[in-house]
């Protein structure tokens, strides 16, 4: 009697860590993305290739005997980050205004990028062991990796609320967002906004990529199994950037993971896409352009 | 002949020299031949579904590719199962019309915005790449077929003859039949635009507001064009199984999807002819990338994407179109010149 209550217990542990898990790896290959569209509007279709270009900036000095947390916590996000600024500056800003079109050419980008890593570096997956063991909850054993994710995502949630809460630039950023053109109007120099940000964006994407690495490995085209998942969080959770995000990750990951609990992954997915559609019919400007109108 | 009535005429000269070639080609050509100018017709008739659906009626739908492959593989499911092909033909077309007014129903009922849109559809398109692919075991199957995963389904029949299951349809037959939807869906898309219907259509585009203020109603009518397009797409799918006697997954795939996009950015928004010029030379520029392999397809691809976007934003035709009438008044001007002077003489 006292072992099977442990048992239960163990398998609850484990279903929460998981679910949690889900949530906080959503709501990390996210952020970027979402930032960049609370900012400018524009869905960065080239995200899931900001995502590879972290993770192999974070594997492939490892060949040459640098610290993985080295190149995954500093190389990762500083080198994605210079190269979307590079971005915004050639591709981004001439189309300023324009959103379809900005999104196509982010579009054009994703495949170019994906055409020259397959050329440059090739075919074959590249990877990292993961840091850490496991650790045991009764019957299960849980990768310590697993904790890492979830706290380096909450670390980034707070981070991000601190910066645009209580820092000059956040607050530039903030009003910015709310109206370009009155920004503008009192003196800021809007284009450097929307380039820090994107740079910012591209930034994190580069770090979340990068942490995702040695769990998932890295291909060319390792970008496109992420961005359904990324697109659909921030498409449902509107331009609030870290409420957006962190309530649809919520919801979304608690889902799928409790219907891959229950069937498959893909499965899970599917059940992802179905409640935002749904979702959209009841809340067209997504979840927070209902009740969190003037929050962060 | 002035550039009014040049858009009545040039359709009806479009569709008689498509005829015209599907009886007279296959007299001229080697077979393989047929069959390369088949998977480029096959595209075209995608090309032109979202031609409609985004050119003309402003819905940015950056997941055809679900249609295309929704309708290939109910084809050739219920073809395998039923072993003749009129009946799976119907079902094609159906089915991704089915499929495109639920969700068409959600997006246009929902409001939901343009972007938002877009990435949506990418997702479903997407979301069925990953479902099917995943789609490998044997307990994955409909009827007697297995889906396959991501090994597909090899070895479709042909179309036959409705009622006979043994006249079946050889590469000329399936050249020719490509050709004959193709100029069919072509002149049907030129009736509709020009029809009552199309001119709401269209207007809905130019302004949404104004068109629902003059009654009618925009979500209706984008769900019909959505619903529309998704059959054509659905065609489509369907001669693109019977071109290969194969479908797979790759259908749903990202990089397909984009090059619908590119077809129409190339050929321009708005157009017919453009979109289907648009998937036949990205269609020829992508079988030679990929037999020459000069250069990865993908960068070409995205190179040509970014270009047009930044700098051809509306395409090819509606470009070619503005230097034929830049022409027409220099000569019109200058024939009037003429005239004045020789009054002037007399």
């Amino acid at each position: 009697m006292q072992g099977g209550v442990a048992h239960v217990m163990d398998f609850v542990a484990t279903v929460v860590i998981e679910v949690l898990y889900a949530i906080a790896s959503l709501a990390l290959i996210s952020i970027g993305l979402a930032i960049i569209f609370g900012m400018m509007r524009v869905i960065n279709f080239a995200h899931g290739e900001f995502l590879m270009l972290g993770g192999y900036a974070a594997v492939l000095p490892t060949h040459i005997g640098i610290n993985l947390w080295f190149s995954m916590l500093v190389i990762a996000p500083v080198s994605v980050g210079l190269f979307g600024i590079f971005i915004e500056r050639l591709i981004i800003r001439p189309l300023y205004g324009r959103i379809v079109e900005t999104v196509l050419a982010t579009w054009g980008l994703s495949l170019l990028l994906i055409g020259v890593v397959s050329s440059v570096i090739g075919f074959y997956q590249e990877g990292a062991a993961p840091p850490f063991g496991s650790v045991q909850v009764g019957a299960y054993h849980i990768s310590i990796y697993t904790f890492f994710v979830i706290a380096v995502t909450a670390a980034i949630l707070v981070g991000v609320y601190l910066f645009l809460k209580f820092t000059h630039y956040g607050l530039i950023a903030q009003g910015t967002m709310q109206n370009a053109a009155m920004a503008s109007a009192l003196g800021v120099n809007v284009d450097r906004v929307y380039a820090v940000t994107f740079g910012l964006g591209a930034a994190l994407s580069g770090l979340a990529g990068a942490i995702l690495a040695p769990i998932s490995g890295i291909t060319p085209i390792t970008g496109i199994t992420y961005i359904a998942k990324a697109f659909i969080v921030v498409v449902a959770g509107g331009v609030t950037v870290l409420a957006g995000t962190t309530v649809a990750a919520g919801l979304f990951g608690s889902i799928s993971q409790l219907v891959t609990f229950a069937t498959t992954p893909i499965i899970g997915e599917v059940a992802l896409l179905a409640t935002a559609i749904v979702l959209l019919r009841l809340l067209p400007q997504g979840i927070t352009g209902r009740f969190f109108r003037s929050g962060l | 002949m002035t550039l009014g009535n040049m858009n009545k005429v040039g359709p009806a000269a479009v569709a008689l020299c498509g005829l015209a070639l599907a009886f007279a080609l296959p007299n001229f050509v080697e077979v393989f031949v047929l069959v390369d100018l088949t998977a480029y017709i096959v595209m075209a008739i995608l090309a032109l579904s979202l031609a409609l659906v985004w050119g003309y009626a402003g819905i940015l739908c950056f997941g055809q590719s679900a249609f295309f492959g929704i309708g290939g593989y109910a084809y050739v499911l219920a073809a395998m199962n039923l072993g003749e092909s009129t009946v799976p033909l119907l079902i094609g077309v159906a089915l991704p019309m089915i499929f495109a007014a639920v969700l068409g129903y959600f997006l246009f009922y929902g409001r939901v915005g343009d972007i938002y849109l877009g990435v949506i559809t990418l997702c479903v398109s997407l979301i069925f790449y990953n479902l099917v692919n995943s789609m490998s075991g044997t307990e994955y199957k409909i009827g007697s077929v297995p889906i396959g995963g991501h090994n597909g389904i090899p070895g479709v029949p042909p179309i036959n003859l409705p009622g006979h299951p043994a006249l079946q349809l050889g590469y000329q037959g399936t050249f020719q039949l490509s050709l004959i939807v193709l100029v069919f869906v072509y002149v049907g898309l030129h009736l509709l635009l020009a029809s009552k219907f199309g001119r709401v259509v269209i207007s809905i585009r130019h302004n949404e507001l104004r068109t629902e203020l003059l009654g009618y109603d925009a979500r209706l009518y984008k769900l019909i064009v959505f619903v529309i397009g998704a059959g054509i797409a659905g065609i489509a799918g369907i001669l693109f199984a019977n071109w290969g006697s194969f479908i797979g997954p790759t259908v749903f795939s990202i990089l397909f999807s984009a090059q619908i996009i590119i077809w129409i950015m190339v050929g321009g928004l708005g157009t017919l002819l453009g979109a289907m010029g648009g998937a036949f030379v990205i269609q020829w520029l992508n079988t030679l990338l990929g037999t020459t392999k000069i250069a990865d397809p993908n960068i070409v691809l995205g190179a040509i994407f970014i270009v047009f976007v930044l700098l051809v934003p509306r395409g090819v035709q509606p470009k070619l179109l503005d230097f034929i009438r830049l022409l027409a008044r220099r000569t019109v001007d200058r024939d009037g010149e003429a005239s004045v002077t020789n009054h002037g003489k007399m």
